[in-house]
């Protein structure tokens, strides 16, 4: 497959993972944080991790839009589909993320009528095809999948569909990473920067991380060898006693981003004061709800929902892995309690969450010595 | 939903309310894809796509820039000399 065995090569991998070998000072631990789901599933699909020298640690970031969608949201969700004649429309991850009191898929047994679809553009299909009843679209995800929702608002407007309502759930991912810098619980060396959340909003948005909090980071693709080379570009940056904005992923990344997209989004979305996420609490900020034009179609405004803050189960503990805290096996219910099939958190739910990975990848323990 | 492979527009069209479709092929599978944000893409380019979305277009000059940068870090290594290779049996070998 073009553009993608290439960055697959065994041989080449080996060379990269030697060449991350002589970067590093021993008695040095490295903290490097992938913010991207999607590279925490390759790091642990391909066995990153055990390429890389003991003392250079990998930490999971926020970057997974099922995993900080917090239970008061999802409560919230339910209670949207079980509104009479109601047809609640998500994302299939969604649907097994457990609330205070089941899940939607429980909703979806108890009689509520649930659908998955693969893009809003579907839910919009399903509002247009149904015009005697109201569709809600349940949106989740960072600056990626913000652009779909709006342009399927914008659409929706300009052909007046009247049914068609969205509970926005979108987030941002500066604010987040900048609370994980503010936070005492985590030192961390260097980032992973998420590759597909820059094709949106470009490398801009990172500058802040070495200019502010002195940290390198590497934009960096999914392949193994793009985050094989992040590694080694922020090693590098280490060794030198540089700091700076890098692209690993710039055959994908431009450096301002989709600038349409962004333009569409501003217009459907405004910043919420402040957005909760799991295990993370409140931050300022970083939730994106529907504009005062599109009032009509938000579904929190046009319907009542409990809008109750659920704390996450005790047991759970998806806020510590959420921000690398703790490994998703030094979880307490890791394997046991909590598995695919059956998950208490949502990290085990979402194909990008790390526990998933960490379970779907055989890694149910893994203790490392540090030189 | 970042998991995200190149997709190769393999045909393209515009419809009647003037949305710009495309069909993408995916490793073998094919997408209808939306190009309102990428409205240039060409059959033969490959993009990346969210949620029905195209939203980047590869470039594949920059492909060929990274996969050469990788092969001179194992040429160019720290010490100039030949690239460290970790072995295939690395995994059970001790910390250094």
């Amino acid at each position: 497959m073009k553009h993608v065995d290439e960055f697959r090569d065994p041989a080449l991998g080996q060379v990269l993972a030697g060449e991350i070998l002589g970067l590093v000072e021993p008695g040095r631990h490295y903290k490097l944080m992938e913010v991207c789901g999607g590279h925490t599933h390759s790091i642990y699909k391909y066995g990153i991790d055990d390429l890389l020298p003991a003392n250079v640690e990998l930490v999971h970031g926020p970057g997974c839009p099922v995993c900080v969608i917090p239970m008061g949201r999802v409560d919230d969700g339910i209670a949207l589909a079980h509104e009479p004649d109601v047809i609640f429309t998500c994302f299939g991850d969604m649907l097994r993320v457990p609330g205070s009191d089941g899940t939607l898929l429980d909703a979806k047994a108890e009689g509520a009528d649930i659908r998955m679809v693969y893009s809003p553009l579907d839910a919009l299909r399903i509002a247009k095809a149904n015009p005697d009843r109201p569709v809600v679209f349940f949106a989740i995800g960072f600056e990626t999948t913000a652009p779909s929702t709006a342009l399927t608002l914008k659409r929706a407007k300009a052909e007046g569909v009247k049914n068609f309502f969205c509970m926005c759930n979108h987030v941002t991912i500066v604010p987040p990473l900048r609370a994980l810098l503010d936070s005492p619980d985590l030192r961390l060396d260097g980032f992973i920067g998420p590759g597909h959340v820059s094709t949106v909003v470009g490398v801009r948005p990172f500058e802040f991380i070495p200019t502010e909090y002195g940290k390198p980071i590497s934009v960096a693709g999914f392949e193994p060898l793009d985050v094989l080379h992040a590694i080694h570009m922020i090693l590098t940056q280490l060794k030198e006693g540089r700091c700076e904005v890098e692209n690993q992923y710039a055959r994908v990344v431009p450096y301002d981003g989709n600038p349409r997209a962004l333009e569409v989004m501003s217009e459907v979305f405004e910043l919420r004061p402040h957005f909760e996420w799991r295990g993370m609490g409140f931050i300022s900020q970083s939730g994106l709800k529907l504009s005062e034009a599109y009032a009509d179609m938000d579904a929190e405004i046009q319907y009542s929902v409990p809008g109750i803050r659920v704390a996450d189960p005790k047991a759970c503990q998806c806020g510590e892995v959420l921000k690398g805290v703790i490994k998703p096996w030094e979880c307490k219910v890791f394997g046991s309690g909590c598995t695919p099939e059956r998950p208490i958190g949502t990290c085990m739910v979402s194909s990008e969450g790390a526990c998933a990975a960490y379970y779907n990848y055989g890694r149910f323990a893994r203790e490392r010595e540090v030189v | 939903m970042c998991l995200g492979i190149p997709g190769r527009i393999v045909r393209r069209w515009v419809q009647d309310d003037g949305a710009i479709l495309a069909e993408a092929d995916f490793a073998g599978e094919l997408r209808t894809v939306r190009l309102n944000y990428l409205p240039d893409l060409q059959v033969g380019d490959f993009t990346i796509v969210h949620a029905g979305f195209a939203l980047t277009k590869l470039d594949p000059d920059e492909a060929a820039r990274t996969t050469a940068l990788m092969r001179d870090v194992g040429l160019l290594g720290p010490e100039g000399d030949e690239p460290l290779v970790v072995p295939a049996d690395w995994i059970d070998r001790p910390a250094p």
